[in-house]
């Protein structure tokens, strides 16, 4: 028999996280800091209109490009919250979750051999998405004495004549980084000079806790060479309602309806119509959920700097990325003995890129109760391993 | 009021028993300023009282909660604050609220039996001079209570580890 697969798709490395995911899964009554998504439920508002949607036996398919009620809801956000207008009628489109639009974007902008500039840490799904769409992807290995936001020296290294796209993952999964308008700004005059698109990943642009979130799409001259993807995961608590959006120029967004119209059809209607409802008059939980995001942040480093534990201060997403360089192990060592001694899951560093070698990523999407068990246990680990030493 | 008050009392209000030095890290201050701002709230009356929610049906202990809809004639000069006083005085009642609408004040009282909370209606309170009309209503069940669901617990439903 011939063999069924794909030796592209074959190639592709499983994510680093499904390995840690297994053993944790084995491990009763482990606390687990290694969650991805918000620990509140969705606001009451939208479920409420989600169950209204469904008792009104709105059921069908929507318009491929997504509800024109919320494209325009989502464009009066972006402008409200980005300072970019967009044409809801041709530069918008709803996607299932922001991580469909990475996917269709790079398969839209991709020839085979084009070069996409990745930074690491960040989102595990990056790197197989421009594989799938023949794309080369390049790393850009960010670094931690930059706190990890991008600088125009990397970018510069890892630039060459086939470089096409740039993905920008701020605010960060896994490091909590977030970059300022005056770090944008060398950035996009790089990218203006180079001639080079940018994917701009802006799912948790609501948590950021010094300053609002600033996208590179805002920047003079990249409105036109940057596809904003944005969501209601994160920031509005909806990560099982399956709903993002990209927005963008035309020419690119016309193309990415095509792909979606032929690959998922349409968004959840159900989920559109709660959505809508979550844009209107969601901004105060939005912002109390904000809120216990930055005490626990807060809470975390000053745990981490009792306990003598290296970390810079993150101002985005949910997570801390401290170093657990001084104990002479690897990320995946630490995380495993860390969950068989103390029964704390933290996902290591390198799931999420090589470069995340040496640290962990640390969630505190969880209640306060739980991250104080938490760092009490991991308090006594690290104490535990100093003196093994 | 400025962010940091706000947050403090928002804090507060569902968990007053957080100690100083935690609610500081948690707010991103110093202890001695949220211990400051904290004895400023509560000499100005900002902050009232700090109370605990109890479930006392799983306490095991008899309790009655009645709700009181007041119609009273209000008094020259002192409107309804004279008849308020009157009633807010006794222990067994909860609070007493001055209501807009079809009757003037909403009372909760709380006793251990039927029969102590219906005496309390028609032997102090339908008898107090300008109280012109009650109507009871006992509480069946508490569902939430100062903004807390009394009814259910949560489990964990998330995957473990997500990206």
């Amino acid at each position: 028999m011939r063999n069924p697969l794909s030796k592209k798709i074959v190639e592709i490395e499983p994510s680093g996280i499904r390995k840690f995911f297994d053993l944790v899964s084995e491990m009763k009554d482990a606390i687990s800091l290694g969650v991805g998504e918000p620990d509140f439920d969705t606001p009451w508002r939208i479920r409420e209109e989600g169950i209204y949607s469904l008792e009104k036996g709105r059921t069908f398919y929507t318009s491929n490009a997504g509800l024109q009620e919320l494209r325009v809801e989502i464009c009066k956000y972006l402008d409200r919250k980005i300072h970019v207008k967009y044409n809801p009628g041709t530069e918008a489109l709803v996607t299932v979750g922001g991580s469909e639009a990475i996917d269709v974007a790079l398969r839209c902008m991709l020839d085979p051999g084009d070069e996409v500039l990745i930074p690491q840490p960040s989102y595990v799904s990056y790197l197989p998405c421009a594989v799938m769409a023949d794309g080369v992807p390049v790393v850009i290995p960010l670094q931690h004495e930059n706190e990890f936001k991008l600088t125009v020296e990397e970018l510069e290294r890892y630039t060459s004549p086939k470089t096409k796209v740039l993905i920008m993952p701020f605010p960060n999964n896994p490091t909590g980084s977030i970059m300022t308008k005056e770090e944008l700004e060398p950035v996009a005059e790089f990218i203006k000079e180079h001639d080079l698109y940018v994917l701009s990943d802006e799912i948790y642009s609501e948590l950021t806790y010094n300053a609002a979130h600033v996208s590179i799409a805002s920047l003079p001259g990249m409105r036109e060479r940057t596809i904003v993807i944005n969501g209601f995961s994160k920031g509005f608590a909806m990560t099982g309602w399956r709903l993002g959006y990209c927005c963008g120029p035309e020419a690119i967004i016309e193309q990415m309806i095509k792909l979606h119209q032929f690959a998922i059809m349409c968004a959840p209607t159900n989920s559109q119509y709660a959505a809508i409802q979550g844009l209107k008059n969601c901004d105060e939980e939005v912002q109390e959920m904000r809120k216990s995001y930055n005490q626990r942040r807060r809470f975390l480093m000053h745990e981490f700097s009792r306990m003598g534990l290296e970390c810079f201060e993150p101002f985005g997403a949910f997570y801390v990325f401290p170093s657990i360089q001084e104990f002479n192990m690897t990320s995946e060592e630490f995380a495993n003995r860390l969950l068989q001694e103390e029964k704390v899951a933290v996902v290591p560093g390198t799931a999420f890129g090589a470069c995340g070698e040496g640290f962990l990523r640390i969630s505190y999407a969880y209640s306060l109760e739980n991250l104080k068990e938490a760092l009490e246990r991991i308090g006594r680990f690290i104490q535990r391993l100093r003196n093994e030493r | 009021m400025d962010g940091l008050r706000s947050e403090i009392l928002k804090y507060l209000e569902k968990n007053s028993r957080v100690d100083l030095a935690e609610l500081g890290v948690l707010m991103g201050v110093d202890e001695v300023t949220v211990a400051n701002e904290i004895a400023d709230m509560e000499k100005k009356k900002i902050i009232c009282g700090y109370h605990t929610l109890i479930d006392w049906d799983k306490a095991g202990v008899e309790a009655v909660t009645a709700l009181i809809e007041v119609k009273v004639t209000p008094q020259r000069n002192q409107g309804f604050d004279r008849i308020a006083e009157r009633i807010y005085n006794y222990e067994e009642v909860r609070s007493v609220y001055l209501i807009s609408g079809g009757y003037d004040l909403l009372v909760t009282l709380e006793g251990k039996t039927l029969k102590e909370v219906s005496h309390f209606v028609s032997e102090r309170l339908s008898t107090i001079q300008d109280v012109v009309s009650t109507a009871t209503y006992f509480i069946l069940k508490k569902y939430k209570d100062h903004g807390t669901i009394m009814v259910r617990g949560r489990e964990e439903e998330r995957i473990l580890v997500t990206p």
